[in-house]
């Protein structure tokens, strides 16, 4: 044990005295990174490296999610109520719960965000104080955490304006939360049609609103389809701001007033609360991916087949 | 009518703000601000008295899981949009962007189920419980290694093709290029995705949740468990009554804070960019 030691001290003395001391030896060490730095393999090996990493970590995730995941879904896993606090039986209300809960956030986001968007882009010069105060505010909005939309959900919605723990609730908070995406995609659409059309349009003596309704709009639906499709996106993925605004009750709804539980609620709640629950949170959590890769795809191929630009969510 | 919408549209950032305030004004009215810094412990249950309301662990939690994800996605992600612009053969770099932006799409509840059940008995095995900042860490960048990657590759596309021409017409070597010519022209745009990678990272809830052990204390190792403040919420929200609740609320707001701060540096950086 002590001659141990003793080697290892030893051999760092000598290392110590091979290298030149204090800044000296910081220099070699620069000199070192730089040398390394400067051989232009090693950078593309570093960069290789790094690129295959990442893909060896999608794959190792998707594909542990649809190993553990594909033997539990079933037609009957889409459709049954969950039994057992969900550890046998299936997802059917919770999915149903999912949908109402987006087609409340749809019904509610898709007016407002259509409306700023149009104004954003046909109305309003980019440079007023107006438009330009909402930009800005829309921006802040987008980075907005989404236990904050949670928190301020639960103050407004379930509390202020007495709605409870309700999918209305759920639905309207995340309404809230897609409106950035919704406008600046809309807006993207509407930048995209040619300044022809509007010139045509007015030498043809039609009014802003005919103009804007029959022109403008079905040239740029394809860019509130994408927001939509991306919006839909976002909201299916979102869990905290669900938790305290649309409940945990996974009961088929009978109402808007009722709780529902969002899919991915249910996958958070089968994972940390019900042990035993991880072959279907293993099988929800395939579901939901599915859906929302589905989705992004979708947003994909139209944003890039009608904008020609890619609308990223970031 | 057009206006109104907008103004609805802008209004709920101010609605936010309002909300978060009005709930908090109690705790820190009642508690003081001070305590939220100064007090032995968090035990916020016990009302303004017996409670003890310190939300540093917390913010030292967030802060160190956001540090430690973005030491490692900022890097990678930097060096995956070099691979699709530089080094990838063509056909494989489409696929790539293709699957960092599927990478993008997968529910944060998802990346926490995945942590939870496969990287937390993975980090046991190294040592007990498994639950920890370095979990935290790991699962957060993989999160925001996306954000990073697909804005440090727009940053870097809308590099001047002149530029590329000249270093080409120079002699640069790949690396000369990318060291002396692209990253410099991009590092606005590059700078602007890792901040709101940073935002994304100090706002996710789920993920650091699941995996993350949830003990409101300063860890001293990566291995120990940690808090985050939007765990904070996450947990104590379903039952929260009075001064509890406000101390939420002003942990959303600190949140809240530190976000638009990010939000705002993003902005001028962007907008300097484009006047370079």
């Amino acid at each position: 044990m002590r001659d141990g030691t003793g080697d290892v001290t030893t051999s760092c003395q000598l290392v110590t005295i091979d290298l030149p001391p204090g800044r000296a030896r910081w220099q070699l060490a620069a000199t070192a990174a730089r040398l390394f730095v400067s051989c232009d393999a090693a950078i593309a090996a570093l960069i290789w490296a790094a690129a295959l990493s990442v893909l060896a970590a999608f794959v190792w995730i998707v594909g542990d999610v649809v190993v553990h995941g594909l033997p539990h879904v079933s037609w009957e896993f889409l459709t049954a109520a969950p039994r057992n606090a969900g550890r046998a039986g299936g997802i059917g209300p919770i999915l149903v719960s999912t949908l109402l809960i987006l087609a409340v956030c749809l019904a509610a986001s898709v007016p407002i965000g259509l409306g700023t968007a149009v104004l954003l882009a046909e109305f309003t010069s980019s440079h007023g104080w107006f438009g330009r105060t909402v930009r800005r505010s829309l921006d802040l909005l987008a980075g907005v955490p989404s236990i904050v939309f949670g928190l301020f959900g639960n103050a407004l919605f379930c509390v202020t304006l007495g709605l409870g723990f309700s999918i209305l609730s759920g639905g309207l908070t995340l309404a809230c939360m897609v409106l950035p995406i919704l406008i600046r995609a809309t807006e993207a659409g509407l930048r995209a049609v040619p300044d022809d059309y509007r010139r045509a349009a007015a030498a043809l003596g039609m009014s802003r609103r005919a103009t804007l309704f029959h022109v403008l709009l079905p040239a740029a639906g394809p860019g509130l389809f994408v927001g939509l499709v991306l919006g839909v996106g976002r909201a299916l993925a979102e869990t905290a701001a669900l938790i305290f605004t649309s409940g945990d009750v996974d009961r088929m709804p009978e109402s808007l007033m009722d709780s529902g539980r969002a899919l991915s609620l249910h996958i958070y709640n089968l994972s940390m609360t019900v042990p035993g629950g991880n072959d279907h949170a293993y099988a929800s959590a395939l579901v939901l991916m599915a859906l929302v890769l589905a989705i992004n795809l979708i947003a994909w191929s139209l944003a890039d087949r009608w904008l020609r630009r890619n609308i990223v969510t970031v | 009518m057009l206006r109104v919408c907008a103004a609805v549209a802008g209004a709920v950032v101010l609605l936010i703000v309002g909300f978060l305030v009005v709930e908090s004004l109690p705790a820190l009215r009642d508690v003081g601000l001070g305590r939220f810094f100064g007090d032995p412990s968090w035990h916020p249950a016990a009302g303004v008295r017996g409670g003890r309301f310190n939300l540093v662990p917390m913010i030292v939690g967030t802060l160190l899981t956001t540090a430690g994800a973005l030491a490692v996605a900022a890097p990678l992600g930097v060096a995956s949009a070099l691979f699709c612009r530089f080094y990838a053969p063509k056909f494989a770099a489409g696929a790539y962007r293709r699957i960092v932006e599927l990478l993008a799409g997968i529910p944060s509840v998802v990346y926490g189920f995945w942590g939870l059940v496969v990287l937390v008995p993975l980090i046991a095995r190294l040592q007990p419980p498994g639950t920890s900042l370095l979990a935290g860490i790991a699962v957060l960048s993989l999160m925001i290694l996306p954000t990073t990657a697909l804005v440090a590759d727009a940053a870097i596309a809308a590099v001047p093709t002149e530029y590329l021409r000249a270093a080409a017409a120079l002699g640069l070597s790949r690396r000369g290029t990318i060291f002396g010519v692209v990253l410099p022209a991009a590092r606005a745009g590059i700078l602007t995705g890792v901040l709101l990678a940073t935002a994304r990272a100090l706002g996710e809830t789920m993920a650091v949740l699941m995996v993350c052990g949830n003990v409101p204390q300063i860890p001293h190792s990566l291995f120990d468990p940690v808090r985050t403040l939007t765990a904070n919420i996450a947990l104590e929200m379903g039952y929260a009554m009075h001064t509890h609740r406000a101390a939420l609320f002003v942990s959303g707001l600190v949140l809240m804070v530190l976000v638009a701060g990010l939000v705002a540096a993003a902005a001028l950086l962007s907008r300097r960019a484009a006047d370079a």
